[in-house]
């Protein structure tokens, strides 16, 4: 294959790579190799933590004969990557976390099962705050992420964001037609927003959390980082679907997304939230959001000031929701049935060096704040005050969805940063979700659309947040920014 | 939690310094009586290969959920209707957070403030024949934990996992029990109610049902003493000995001027002492919260209602409806509402026939037959329509109740119909006038010095009948012989 | 609210099961302090009457039907265990 072939296969998109499968201008096989060398000659992001070459070969193989028999699935032959959160059957699945060591599942997740029932193709498991808890993709035990993306001029290391760091940067740097990601209070949003890629978090009950390692089960969802809008709506579509093995999964029928981008806005209102005008955010972000208003105005869209009063304090309520959960969805990991060991006098200095020795410094950080506020006496002052914190964030969103049709915000207060910039503050990091972690909260689907490069060069998102269920108008309002923003900007491939 | 109790005088217990009197609250674990776990599909049966009912939910593999079982839930509904008790039409589960190789997921989905049942009662029957009324406080549905085995190696216990997940009704009275009989009677009328339900097979030794027992003691009527918690005792008598051992204990702690420390106790078998669990020394912080991967548990009111009218009759009202229709005492009733079985076949004895011969024949004859061969009722050879033909053939004047004996003990062990052995024995009972006649004749002959004496002295006249008993092969109808006799003899 | 002083720290990693070396003890404190100082906003606002969300669906509990549909396959649990013999999970000794 010529290098100049291999980096025509690379520029698809999902949309135009299945075109091209379906057309038969190119293999599964063909397209899938040239994907596994692309992951080859990108190790220096670490976007990948396990490859699966050899799995990713013999899928393709499957969807070429599929395609030779005429009756091709709806993802036939796309190499896409997955977070590690998501438990792959016979892949080692592991968090990014040396608790789970060598951790080996018997069982597939039901969202990628979705995928390689539709026919897709895996690359690897792709790389991730341990947990998911992070913003920055440094704390996964396989070290950071680097963003493909760079300050003009500049060759210092930038993060991709995080948690879902890996897929982000994967599907920047054209190492997959895109990826799976999960998103508890901006993890798929803020890095899609660092990395000039789409990402969706879908309505809290759209996407199956079975088979998902799971951070805070109130707040976990699923959804794709890709490379536009409609991809994102394709690979929504398979990852999506009732499963009667999550109480929490919603018994509705999945609506057409791939459909829905082509919806026109004209007629629809859009709401702009005066709360998320956030004290010290660059001008370059309030800049882009007057514009992405613009933008809707010109596509037909009313405009319309809203007010949700309590947004400052999602954050905080955040953080104790979702430490909370998890202190005790962790606590199975505790060296017993799976994953790390470690060598103690007696049980309980075994389950002590062990959670000591496999977690890290964050993952144990919230572990006991969490641990903290369920424990007796401080329950009522923290727990249950922040559940009532979250009705009320809740009926913020659905007092302003009686005036409005979606919501548009700006993604994250501000471009990539630096590798070890707001490593020493863990509160300077938290608020890297401060507008993202609402639509959490709420149990809301949120968009990230790139929609321009601030004078750095650096991607920003713009978010759209919409009702509860209506994805559509979601996927129809973030096609119509994108149609306007025209972002077509790469990063320059530095890395091979 | 403010303590809600009766104020009710019970057995007191002498102390070297006064009496006390010991309060008493149970905390019964019934086990459902369902194919699969509460919140997977894994078997809920007893035994089995270790590890071999263990679903990856049961495992707590990362990412695995709970899905709730529906049938479980309908036996803590139709249980709590059994009970009396209030049905909440909206409960959650909560996480119980505590660390035990048993316990997989470092918590237990348990309910602790909104429970599937309500306050409720049961009528508590007491040795005596009287009874007393014990509150439940609630009833909530849970896991079972796993299994761990201390014993097969010195340095390491071994895990099984198969009980773990197993949905458990917890059944919390309230500290209304006021001596080892109580308790122990308590528990025994809960296992009957819950048979007659359905809900619980009550196998004790099984485990499927067992008690935590808080036990404390004060001075009559005095200030509450500080309770300690008995886990896990599962039999009646280990209730009993339990309390008895452990309400000494702290009368004996108190009296040399000690205190009472709250803490969870194990009952050990061996020895019938309570002893302190290392275990559970610093797990009383248990972090519950509401488990997110569950929604809140809504009952249709229209389901309630039609378990409520599916429920079958419970021991309380069948044992009225026993003294009531069949005119039995208090003491037989009891007997027979113990189980459902029993009471169906004494009613199909019963019915047509005399009650009070036949409730003797059921529980004494019958019953007593079962006991002595170790046998179920179901497995017996004489079925209630043999038994009900025997007590004809009595009735109907054919064979005596004494003959009656013998052909039971017949029927016991071959199962053949009464009307044949009597046939097949020649055992039919002899009401011929002359025939008894020429025995009674034959008798005075052989002994005329007892026709002297029974003149004088008629007590004797009992050994008459007997010998005229005797020698008929008992089959002389005992009435005819009786007059008989006294004319032959001349005594009035 | 309270700040995290060392000793809850050791309360706290003890009820959590995580090993802390007595020299990270009073730097976590004044970390996790540090985070609760920012979450204590919360206390501005007005919940009078407000009920907790618990959830973020608005649906009741499905239930499944009472069939016996997993299990049977020990190997599957325990093939990720650090130390398993006999079929058994073997865990350091528990002292009840
Ligand atoms: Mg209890
Ligand atoms: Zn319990």
């Amino acid at each position: 294959m010529t290098e100049s072939r291999t980096a025509g296969l690379l520029g698809h998109t999902l949309a135009g790579a299945l075109d091209g499968l379906k057309a038969k201008r190119f293999s599964a096989t063909e397209l899938t190799r040239a994907y596994i060398q692309a992951v080859e000659e990108a190790r220096a992001l670490n976007a990948f933590v396990l490859e699966t070459p050899d799995k990713a070969l013999a899928q393709a193989a499957d969807a070429d004969k599929r395609y030779a028999q005429g009756a091709p699935r709806p993802l036939d032959g796309a190499p896409l990557g997955v977070k590690d959160l998501f438990c792959t059957e016979g892949v080692r699945s592991t968090a990014c976390s040396n608790i789970l060591g060598n951790f080996i599942p018997t069982y597939e997740s039901t969202v990628t099962a979705h995928l390689w029932r539709d026919g897709a193709v895996m690359l690897g498991k792709l790389n991730m705050d341990e947990f998911a808890m992070g913003s920055s993709n440094e704390t996964s035990c396989f070290g950071p992420v680097i963003n493909p993306w760079r300050r003009k001029g500049s060759a210092k290391a930038l993060t991709p964001g995080g948690s879902s760091g890996g897929s982000a940067s994967a599907v920047a740097a054209d190492l997959c037609l895109a990826a799976t990601a999960t998103d508890t209070g901006g993890s798929i949003r803020q890095p899609a927003a660092f990395t000039g890629t789409v990402g969706v978090k879908p309505t809290y009950g759209r996407c199956s959390r079975w088979g998902v390692v799971a951070f805070a089960s109130s707040l976990d969802q699923a959804g794709p980082i890709a490379k536009t809008v409609e991809d994102a709506a394709i690979l929504l579509q398979s990852m999506a679907g009732h499963d009667p093995k999550d109480s929490t999964s919603l018994p509705i029928k999945t609506p057409d997304f791939r459909a829905a981008c082509a919806r026109s806005v004209k007629g629809l209102t859009i709401g702009v939230p005066k709360e998320y005008r956030a004290p010290g955010m660059p001008p370059e972000i309030e800049k882009l959001w007057a514009q992405g208003i613009a933008w809707l105005q010109d596509a037909g869209a009313a405009i319309k000031d809203i007010s949700l009063p309590h947004t400052k304090y999602a954050l905080p309520c955040y953080y104790i929701v979702a430490p909370a959960e998890a202190s005790s969805n962790l606590a199975r990991y505790d060296g017993m049935r799976f994953g790390h060991r470690a060598q103690g006098r007696d049980l309980v200095e075994t389950y002590e060096r062990s959670r000591g020795e496999g977690f890290g410094a964050e993952v144990k950080r919230r572990i006991l704040i969490g641990t903290y506020v369920l424990s007796a006496g401080y329950y009522d002052a923290y727990y249950l005050r922040a559940q009532k914190v979250r009705t009320r964030i809740a009926e913020d969103f659905r007092a302003a969805f009686e005036d409005v049709d979606a919501i548009l915000t700006p993604t994250a207060p501000s471009a990539a940063f630096g590798l070890g910039e707001k490593a020493g503050d863990p509160v300077q990091m938290y608020l890297n979700d401060i507008f993202t972690v609402t639509a959490n909260l709420a149990g809301l689907p949120g968009i990230s659309v790139p929609s321009a490069v601030d004078a750095q060069g650096l991607p920003l998102g713009l978010q759209v947040i919409g009702r509860a269920l209506d994805e559509e108008t979601l996927f129809a309002v973030a096609a119509a920014l994108e149609r306007a923003a025209g972002f077509s900007a790469k990063p320059t491939k530095w890395w091979s | 939690m403010a303590i809600d109790m009766i104020e009710r005088r019970g057995k007191l217990i002498p102390g070297a310094t006064g009496d006390w009197e010991v309060i008493i609250g149970l905390e019964v674990h019934a086990q459902v009586a369902s194919n699969a776990k509460l919140f997977s599909g894994a078997s809920a049966a007893y035994g089995g290969d270790p590890n071999a009912h263990v679903s990856l939910v049961d495992a707590a593999m990362p990412g695995m959920l709970p899905v709730i079982n529906r049938f479980c839930v309908e036996q803590a509904i139709r249980t709590g209707l059994g009970l009396k008790a209030k049905i909440n039409l909206l409960s959650r589960f909560d996480r119980k957070n505590y660390f035990y190789p048993d316990l997989p997921a470092g918590y237990q989905i348990s309910q602790y403030q909104h429970p599937i049942v309500g306050e409720g009662e049961v009528e508590v029957d007491l040795d005596d024949g009287g009874s007393v009324p014990v509150r439940i406080e609630r009833i909530h549905l849970e896991q079972d934990a796993g299994k761990s085995i201390h014993d097969m190696d010195p340095d390491f216990t071994f895990v099984d996992l198969n009980r773990a997940g197993v949905a458990l009704m917890e059944i919390v009275s309230k500290p209304d029990l006021r001596s080892s009989e109580e308790a122990a009677a308590y528990l025994k009328k809960l296992r009957a109610i819950l048979r007659a339900l359905g809900t619980c097979d009550g196998n004790m030794d099984e485990g499927s049902l067992r008690a935590d027992v808080n036990v404390s003691v004060r001075r009559p009527g005095g200030e509450l003493g500080t309770r300690c918690e008995i886990k896990n005792v599962n039999s009646m008598r280990y209730v009993a000995m339990a309390v008895e051992y452990e309400a000494r204990r702290q009368i004996g702690v108190i009296e040399d001027g000690g205190r009472i420390r709250q803490e969870t106790r194990l009952f050990d078998v061996k020895t019938g002492e309570t002893r302190s669990m290392r275990s559970k020394e610093d797990a009383h912080d248990y972090r519950y919260f509401p488990d997110p991967d569950l929604l809140p548990l809504v009952l249709d009111p229209a389901w309630v209602k039609e378990i409520e009218a599916s429920l079958p009759e419970l021991p309380d009202a069948r044992k009225q409806r026993l003294i009531a229709e069949y005119g039995l005492s208090s003491y037989d009733a009891s007997v027979l509402v113990a189980d459902g079985e029993r009471t169906a076949f004494f009613e199909a004895v019963a019915r047509g026939r005399d009650p009070k011969l036949s409730v003797n024949w059921v529980t004494q004859d019958f019953f007593g037959a079962l006991n002595k061969a170790g046998l179920e009722l179901a497995r017996s050879k004489v079925d209630a329509a043999k038994l009900g033909g025997l007590i004809d053939l009595i009735s109907d004047g054919t064979i005596s109740g004494r003959i009656a004996k013998d052909v039971f003990e017949r029927m016991f062990e071959t199962g053949d119909a009464p009307g044949d052995i009597v046939a097949r024995e020649g055992l039919r009972q002899v009401t011929d006038l002359t025939a008894i006649e020429q025995v009674i004749d034959a008798v005075m002959a052989a002994n005329p010095d007892k026709v002297a004496e029974v003149r004088e002295k008629p007590k004797a006249f009992g050994w008459w009948v007997g010998q005229v008993m005797k020698a008929s092969g008992g089959k002389a109808n005992p009435n005819a012989v009786n007059e008989l006799l006294r004319k032959k003899l001349q005594i009035d | 609210m309270s700040v995290i002083d060392k000793s809850t720290v050791r309360r706290v990693a003890r009820l959590a099961r995580i090993a802390v070396p007595e020299e990270h003890l009073e730097p976590l404190a004044q970390e996790l302090s540090g985070i609760m100082a920012w979450i204590v906003q919360l206390e501005e606002v007005d919940v009078a009457g407000v009920e907790p969300m618990t959830s973020a669906v608005d649906v009741s509990l499905p239930l499944r039907a009472d069939n016996v549909t997993d299990g049977g396959d020990p190997e599957r649990v325990l093939c990720n265990a650090p130390r398993a013999e006999d079929g058994f999970f073997v865990v350091p000794k528990v002292v009840e």
